[in-house]
């Protein structure tokens, strides 16, 4: 079956979303130099990360799964990343 | 000891690992918090869904009666797909739905099924709650700080799950390598109850589940898993991150292509997605294991990268069970020692070496490596397909006997007969 781009298809997901505060920033920098941008760009199952026109990468916090993949690829420094504050971000309902 | 402690123990993480050790340890009389960051206990989990249930029956005599089981494993598919054809086995075994050896679970139902029975039993859940870190003193790990609180026990369960954040924020564990973790996308998709029985060829409350491997990754080390629920289908790849950066593809377009290949969609046509996600597997095995006892710490689970995968099973939930079991008996007995050293707590490593857990590492440990082999993903399919399509695919050509079949399809493959007697013994010393 084909399932709908990325935001449709996070859209049945129930998410908490914290407006105070995002659990990921970049170095926008490092991420460049690193190749970290590609990497967390491309394996990102949730499309939290693309590539500006401006060659900075942007980050929706607010459709991050909290998988952890983009901090195992990244190189040290280009990225940080914690779990949202307790209650926030995805919960699931099936699992 | 500078302060007295809030709680016997402290379990951060309210997965398999975390449920079950709470569980245990408040059955023999201890005070206990559960605390997860999950809005409810289980919001955070996700899992392919075949359980292994033995060490759950052994926790819940009456666990397949009670718990929120999606279906009961008789049929189990092991598929190579590749692009235009695809060669399975088939395996139903009346035994295996008799005693309920493998069952489909949802975690959403399942972890606030084990949450609850840990509240019946008296332990304090407390979902909602993110632990920052591992409260530290003199080098002993004496509760926990979430936010402006502090919780302090005797001991502290680390069963936070695979990114292990909290032992290894306090320099207990290393992070783990890209080659040690695969990411699992997943989409669970709503089917009706009959059609789900009739695509899948089971009965009611049966489930089939079935093990891909080949052109679902699209040659990335890892597989596919399509596993029937009673009223949706769970459908995913796992991908070993070393190979997804390495071949520069995007999560996203692998999972996509599996579900779109036609073998997946004529399981899942008509389908209507429920839930799309995503979460990472300890790929390491026994070598990523490490150090389970500290003085005041123990971590079980995932946390402690306790998975096994053959390539055709995932194993973690049943583990995670079994560690918490042996980890009960260990932070018990520190617990009514007084000794909360890690020498106090070694009960519980050697009750997991005792146990099924430690033993089937030990039996698994080559199969990382092993699944690291690239044939697996890329050859091994087309090489059966061919050989069949000799066998099958009757055009009036004269046909060859079966050796010369076999001997043609390998030349074809590129393979050589010696890499393949390699292979297949390196497979069966792994598996
Ligand atoms: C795609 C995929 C398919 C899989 N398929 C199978 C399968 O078919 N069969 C099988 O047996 N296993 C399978 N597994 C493995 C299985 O899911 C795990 O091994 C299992 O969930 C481990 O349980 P756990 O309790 O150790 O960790 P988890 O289930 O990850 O639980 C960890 C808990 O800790 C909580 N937590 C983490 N950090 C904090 C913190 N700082 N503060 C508070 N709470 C915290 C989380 O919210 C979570 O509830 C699969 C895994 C994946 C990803
Ligand atoms: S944690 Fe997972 S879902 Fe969230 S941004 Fe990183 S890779 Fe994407």
């Amino acid at each position: 079956m084909k399932l709908p781009p990325i935001e449709a298809r996070l859209a049945g997901n129930r998410f908490v979303l914290d407006e105070e505060e995002s659990h990921i920033e970049i170095d926008q920098e490092l991420a460049r130099s690193t190749g970290t941008a590609e990497r967390i760009i491309a394996c990102c199952p949730a499309g939290v990360y693309s590539r500006r026109p401006d060659g900075e990468v942007a980050v929706e916090y607010a459709a991050c799964l909290e998988c952890g993949t983009c901090l195992a690829v990244s190189s040290p420094g280009a990225l940080r990343w914690r779990y949202p504050r307790g209650g926030f971000g995805v919960q699931y309902r099936e699992g | 000891m500078s302060a007295e402690p809030d709680f016997d123990v402290i379990v951060v993480g309210a997965g398999v690992a975390g449920c079950i050790t709470a569980y245990q340890l408040a059955g023999r009389g201890l005070s206990v918090a559960l605390i997860d960051r999950g809005e409810t206990p289980g919001a955070k989990n996700l899992s392919g869904g075949v359980l292994y249930t033995h060490p759950l029956q052994q926790v819940f005599p009456d666990f397949l009666q009670t718990a929120p089981i999606e279906r009961r494993i008789s049929r189990n598919q092991i598929c190579f797909l590749n692009q235009d054809s695809s060669v399975a086995i088939d395996y139903r075994d009346a035994r295996l739905d008799r005693d309920g050896t493998a069952v489909s679970v949802l975690r959403g139902r399942l972890d606030p099924w084990l949450a609850e029975r840990c509240e019946d039993a008296g332990v304090l859940v407390m979902p909602g709650v993110r632990v920052d870190s591992l409260l530290i003193e003199d080098g002993r790990v004496v509760g926990v700080v979430a936010g402006e609180d502090e919780l302090r026990a005797r001991v502290t369960v680390a069963a936070d799950g695979v990114n292990s954040f909290l032992a290894r924020d306090a320099g207990l564990r290393p992070a783990p390598q890209p080659h040690q973790l695969a990411v699992g996308v997943k989409a669970v998709v709503q089917l009706p109850s009959d059609i789900i029985e009739a695509r899948f060829g089971v009965d009611a409350l049966e489930g089939a589940a079935i093990a891909v491997v080949g052109d679902c990754t699209r040659g990335v080390g890892g597989g596919g898993f399509i596993y029937t629920n009673q009223g949706s289908i769970s459908v995913g790849v796992v991908l070993r991150l070393d190979d997804l950066t390495a071949k520069g593809l995007r999560s996203t377009e692998v999972f996509d292509g599996f579900l779109d290949h036609p073998y997946t969609e004529r399981l899942l046509r008509g389908g209507e997605l429920l839930e799309y996600g995503c979460h990472l597997v300890a790929e390491g095995g026994q070598a990523m294991v490490g150090e389970l006892v500290h003085h005041g710490l123990v971590i079980v689970g995932d946390a402690a990268g306790m998975t096994i995968n053959t390539g055709l099973t995932v194993r973690g939930m049943d583990l995670a069970a079994g560690a918490a079991i042996a980890a009960a008996v260990g932070v018990a007995e520190a617990i009514e020692t007084g000794d909360v050293t890690a020498a106090g707590l070694a009960g519980y490593p050697k009750a997991l070496a005792a146990g099924f857990v430690g033993q089937d590492l030990q039996t698994y440990a080559r199969a990382p490596k092993f699944l690291e082999n690239p044939r697996m993903y890329e050859s091994y399919g087309p090489l059966l397909a061919d050989a069949l399509h000799q066998v099958f695919g009757l055009d009036g050509s004269a046909r060859k006997p079966l050796r010369r079949v076999a001997m043609d399809a390998l030349k074809g493959s590129g393979i050589g007969v010696g890499t393949i007697v390699k292979d297949a013994w390196q497979g069966a010393r792994a598996l």
